[in-house]
């Protein structure tokens, strides 16, 4: 069995700072990470080639040293990564980042054989769009499973997976056939640590690295900026609260300060306190 | 257990760990390198001066891509008391050469670096992995580690223990012990960020120009230690380091003296208008000489930090550090040529020759500093520095007195503080203790 995850580079949330003036994010400077979502698929990946045996192969597209996050994902034990870089992809929206992909895991395919599933993450941190996943199971032509909190089984020889999805107010059971793609949802399962001889290996990795031409893309209009319809027309911020909020003294009687909390709520709310008025005087 | 051998492996990725590991695969052997934080200096603090003649040694044209701050042209020694600082100033553009001797560094961006060239030189680095324990033989000789990796365990010829101050490795085998708050300090600083210009304009520096201060004095509260402004591209690190032994006698804490040091009125304008964008905290080894451990034994050699090597009086560590990574990885190279086994006796000869380097000379001359400024810091830290700025008030300030009158009342401040006879004794002390 074949399994392609794709994976992002993304900026560490925790340490993102906006742009006061022009509300971008600035990314310079930023720590990187693997995004969040994106380790659900890997890890569910590493599970079923655990189980079924076969490789999993990560893939991502972004600059050079989107390097690191590969070499981070062999060392939770993937057995082989590709970087998509080449500036041809710079400006990338969601369109044009599912023709490079779907264009490298075809040649992935051609190279390392056919995945039988493709994993994404639910959506990225950074962008929050959850395009790119269905974007590469429409192009590729691959059943697609969204959402999917859970893998019930995988009859290899069926050729059949049987997964949850979350949806709203349920949990939909789905089979489908392969060769699938599937984006994970989080919290499904946790990300393992690497044994030593995974760590090793991962240090001493080559990762393979694809410009567009080695990927076997030819329409360049297709990609980056140029094939990238979306046109992000403003970024703002959302206003600061008007309220500040109220510091209510405690008292040594406590009657006293749930007067103060009480007068504090009512000033703002006074329909409630004539609302609760009306209730009392009705008992 | 994992079936491949290495030669070395070196455990910790600061400035000793880099320095030897990168020494012993450019010398042709098979290293391994383990850091527990997520990259090669996530983990690191330092203040951060690094001196370019140790690192020279080890990769002689690392001016050409290793990311430098600042090149340090003038130097300020600060003495302080709570609203003035005396001070010695030393400032010459002989400094502007084309190989400047120290620079301002800022840890994260320099180990990074360090680390890239590590890898290049053929060391296999594995980050995000603790070294947990020592692995022995049935005769009691180091013969790899076990790590906190699921079937983690790894054997090599020798293992070089570059784990830093707070080493567990080492002192867990119970090959040196657990640093004592005598001979610890506590340091914190933070990164003040700072436009380039403004920078420039308030140290007077142009281009790639650096100025570092070094302050002690009353802002310590009478314990040992001191403070520093270090300038950076685009950021100002304020620090300051006490004895731990000094913060649990006073029940001080850091953060507090360094933010009184920041509102100091000497300090407080070079700081004006910055952005705070890092807090750090690291222990410094600053036992000296006395403190320092059995540097080798069957299989295993210290290095850096976690042999005490930090010369505290210069502020001084990591050209010590790399300095003994260096010679360690040297002193292995030279056992190994000669297909000897890396026991005690053979391993020895690190020690001979760090003995022979100033690492060990400079410890070793200022070996009774540090008892001498911790019993008595009192005088040294809170004392002194009043008076000095009492004497200096007193010298400038213009209001008829005579002089001689002035000078007597200078040497009286002086005597009632601390007797004629305590004089003489803290001088002769202080000059024996530097010779």
């Amino acid at each position: 069995m074949h399994i392609v995850v794709c994976i992002k580079q993304v900026p560490d949330s925790a340490q993102i700072r906006v742009h006061p003036v022009t509300n971008t994010i600035m990314r310079q400077g930023v720590p990187t990470i693997i995004n969040p979502y994106d380790l659900y698929a890997l890890e569910e990946a590493l599970r079923l080639r655990d189980q079924h045996g076969g490789e999993v192969t990560v893939l991502t597209m972004g600059p050079p040293n989107a390097e690191d996050t590969l070499r981070k994902a062999l060392t939770f034990g993937a057995d082989r990564a590709v970087l998509l870089t080449d500036r041809f992809f710079a400006g990338s929206d969601t369109l044009a980042t599912s023709f490079a992909l779907s264009s490298a895991i075809a040649k992935v395919a051609q190279v390392y054989g056919a995945p039988d599933i493709v994993f994404t993450g639910k959506q990225t941190i950074d962008g929050d769009t959850a395009q790119v996943g269905p974007g590469i199971a429409k192009r590729l032509k691959l059943l697609q499973l969204t959402y999917v909190s859970r893998i019930a089984d995988l009859d290899l020889a069926g050729r059949t997976i049987s997964v949850e999805r979350r949806s709203e107010g349920g949990v939909q059971q789905l089979r489908t056939t392969l060769p699938a793609l599937i984006t994970m949802l989080e919290g499904t399962n946790d990300m393992r640590r690497g044994t030593m001889k995974d760590a090793l290996r991962a240090a001493r990795a080559e990762v393979v690295i694809w410009s567009a031409k080695d990927a076997g893309i030819e329409d360049l209009t297709k990609c980056g900026l140029r094939g990238s319809p979306t046109v992000v027309k403003r970024v703002f911020a959302p206003g600061p609260r008007a309220e500040k909020a109220e510091m209510i003294e405690i008292t040594p009687a406590a009657r006293d300060t749930a007067d103060s909390l009480l007068d504090a709520i009512f000033s703002r709310q006074p329909k409630l306190e004539a609302d609760i008025a009306a209730a009392q005087a009705a008992l | 257990m994992i079936e491949e051998k290495f030669d070395a492996i070196v455990v910790g990725a600061g400035m000793s760990g880099n320095a030897a590991a990168y020494t012993l695969a450019k010398r042709g052997l098979k290293v391994l390198q383990l850091e527990r934080g997520e990259y090669a200096g996530s983990k690191n603090v330092q203040g951060a001066i690094m001196y370019a003649s140790m690192l020279e040694q080890i990769i002689p044209d690392f001016r050409e891509d290793a990311p430098l701050e600042r090149h340090i042209v003038e130097q300020r020694f600060w003495m302080m008391d709570g609203h003035s600082h005396s001070g010695m100033h030393y400032r010459s553009d002989e400094f502007n050469s084309d190989n400047p001797n120290r620079y301002t560094i800022i840890r994260a961006q320099f180990d990074k670096w360090f680390s890239r060239k590590v890898r290049d030189a053929g060391v296999t680095v594995l980050t995000e992995t603790t070294a947990t324990e020592l692995v022995y033989d049935t005769g009691g000789k180091v013969i790899g580690v076990r790590t906190d990796r699921r079937d983690g365990e790894i054997r090599a010829d020798v293992v070089v223990l570059a784990e830093g101050v707070n080493g567990l490795l080492g002192t867990r085998a119970g090959l040196r012990e657990t640093p004592k708050p005598e001979t610890v300090a506590l340091a914190v600083k933070e990164m003040h960020f700072l436009p380039e210009e403004v920078i420039e304009q308030r140290f007077n520096l142009r281009g790639a120009e650096g100025c570092v201060i070094e302050a002690a004095g009353t802002f310590t509260r009478g314990m040992t230690g001191l403070a520093f402004i270090y300038t950076n591209k685009e950021c100002v690190s304020v620090g300051l380091g006490c004895l731990v032994s000094d913060y649990s006698k006073t029940m001080e804490s850091p953060y507090e003296l360094l933010e009184a040091f920041k509102q100091h009125p000497s300090v407080r304008g070079l700081l004006a208008g910055s952005e705070v964008k890092e807090y750090a905290a690291h222990l410094i080894p600053e036992g000296g000489y006395k403190a320092i451990p059995k540097l080798y034994g069957d299989g295993w050699v210290v290095v850096g930090d976690a042999a005490q090597l930090n010369n505290a009086i210069h502020r001084e560590g990591s050209n010590l550090a790399m300095t003994s990574g260096r010679i360690a990885a040297d002193a292995i190279f030279q056992v190994k040529s000669r297909r000897d086994a890396m026991t005690a006796e053979n391993l020895s000869l690190y020690k001979k020759m760090l003995d022979d380097s100033f690492v060990i000379k400079d410890l070793k001359k200022y070996k009774d500093m540090p008892a001498l400024l911790h019993t008595q810091s009192q005088n040294f830290f809170l004392t002194y520095p009043e008076l000095v700025s009492k004497a200096a008030q007193n010298f400038l300030h213009v209001d008829g007195t005579p002089k001689l009158e002035k000078e007597k009342a200078t040497s009286a401040a002086f005597i009632k503080a601390r007797s004629r006879l305590g004089l003489v004794s803290d001088a002769l002390k202080f000059a024996f203790a530097w010779r």
